[in-house]
């Protein structure tokens, strides 16, 4: 089943492991971590369960497209990653 | 005792002890903003909201004075609420910018203000909220614009000491909100308000008006007074009439207000030239103060840097303490004041912490 890991810098605020998660999609897929991990979701989605605009996800090398409805679909062999954009000061 | 003052600033949540004397110390969070913070005076327990930008806003408890914090779940909107118009996106929230607490009589009650303009309410410390849809569903609600953000926002939320069913709220830009029955209805205030920012047969509209903060007299709260985008006003019936007060001298432009907890003639403001320029006037940084009601205003610069100064107060970053006597300010270049002898003497406590964006005497 595919493989979901975190930015580091999430660590800073809540445990987030590499999780092994079933699912057809990246939706679905973060609904399963959600599921292990409620107090995760709102670091990466907003209240409306789309992707937070400068949080980026990327399944193997390319960034996801539907950031939105997290229809981009899944084989059981990829690996998604969760990054956050760069900016701050 | 001597005073101790908690400070929510851009990079973390600190705590002043001794009066002064010790160097702020770190009570969490350090490197995250802290957007808004409580110290809930009926049991003690601190909660801090931040803002982690990528991450979004989060909300945390501390019940051993800020020794270990819990997450809990934040504010958030229905999944599934519609979008307000075709094309545009359902509501998340993007910012807790105000909480309170309820009165003895609502044990567990808090309540948030939010960018978006919304109204939260957690009758169990903070562990669930509800949006007030009552306020949310107002139709002039469409009216609402942001005021130095993209979406309007609740920044006061008022409760009466005496009764807390009572509430008065401000929104930037969205005027001045009431609720006598604990937030199931509301009614519009904010009747004597100007906004110069509109066209001239919208001036007086109480929708769109700009309330950067309301501050209320805890033992006379009939007595609102409020620093508006236009100018300093006073309400004498709990908000809902507003005159507007011309004399406040170097400039009635500003964020701030603190509202004298027993007399309801004083209050404090921390002036800026105007909205384009948002920097003391001549440089010189001082604190504006009136003893009878806005009939005149003293103004206080002892101890405040009085040349090349270009500190601002943002509106949760003044406070008077429980005795009306000590004042607390933070400003956005990261420098912070105790003022004694009702701000007639003011002491730099910190020039190096990040932009504060609110302090609080410590009253538990």
């Amino acid at each position: 089943m595919p493989r979901v890991t975190f930015t580091a810098n999430l660590q800073r605020h809540l445990d987030a492991p590499s999780l092994e998660v079933d699912g057809a999609c990246v939706g679905e897929v973060l609904a399963g971590v959600f599921a292990r991990k409620p107090l995760l979701r709102s670091y990466i989605v907003d209240d409306q369960g789309r992707l937070r605009r400068h949080v980026n996800v990327f399944v193997n090398s390319a960034m996801i497209v539907d950031r939105d409805g997290l229809g981009d679909t899944l084989r059981a062999d990829d690996e998604v990653f969760i990054f956050q954009a760069l900016s701050g000061g | 005792m001597a005073e101790e003052l908690f400070v929510a600033t851009r990079k973390g949540l600190f705590l002043v002890e001794g009066g002064g004397r010790q160097a702020p110390r770190n009570l969490g969070f350090l490197g995250d903003p802290v957007s808004a913070f409580l110290e809930d005076r009926r049991d003690g327990t601190l909660y801090a909201a931040l803002n982690l930008g990528h991450f979004g806003v989060k909300l945390h408890r501390s019940e051993d004075f800020g020794a270990t914090w819990t997450e809990l779940p934040a504010p958030a909107f229905p999944v599934g609420m519609p979008a307000d118009k075709e094309g545009e996106k359902a509501p998340s929230v993007s910012l807790i910018w105000t909480l309170a607490a309820g009165g003895p009589d609502q044990p567990g009650r808090l309540w948030a203000g939010t960018i978006p303009g919304a109204l939260f309410r957690s009758d169990d410390r903070g562990e669930t909220w509800h949006l007030v849809e009552s306020l949310w569903n107002q139709p002039s609600r469409s009216e609402w614009f942001g005021g130095g953000y993209d979406d309007p926002g609740i920044h006061s939320l008022c409760v009466d000491p005496r009764d807390s069913r009572k509430i008065v709220l401000g929104i930037s830009c969205g005027g001045v909100w009431l609720s006598e029955d604990d937030g199931a209805s509301w009614t519009l205030g904010g009747k004597g308000l100007a906004a110069a920012y509109m066209p001239p047969d919208r001036v007086d509209d109480p929708t769109i008006q700009d309330p950067h903060r309301l501050a209320a007299c805890a033992a006379a709260p009939e007595t609102v007074w409020c620093q508006h985008h236009c100018g300093i006003f006073r309400s004498d019936d709990g908000g809902r009439n507003f005159v507007q007060i011309h004399n406040a001298s170097p400039s009635a432009f500003g964020f701030a207000v603190a509202a004298h907890p027993d007399d309801p003639r004083t209050a404090w403001f921390v002036p800026a030239v105007k909205d384009a320029c948002r920097v003391p006037v001549e440089g010189r940084f001082v604190v504006t103060r009136t003893r009878d009601g806005g009939a005149s205003f003293e103004t206080l610069g002892e101890g405040l840097p009085q040349d090349a100064a270009y500190d601002l107060v943002y509106r949760h970053a003044l406070d008077v303490d429980a005795a009306g006597k000590s004042l607390a300010m933070g400003s956005t270049t990261g420098a912070l004041w105790i003022g004694r002898n009702g701000g007639a003497d003011w002491t730099l406590l910190s020039a190096h912490l990040p932009p504060v964006a609110q302090v609080a005497f410590r009253a538990t």
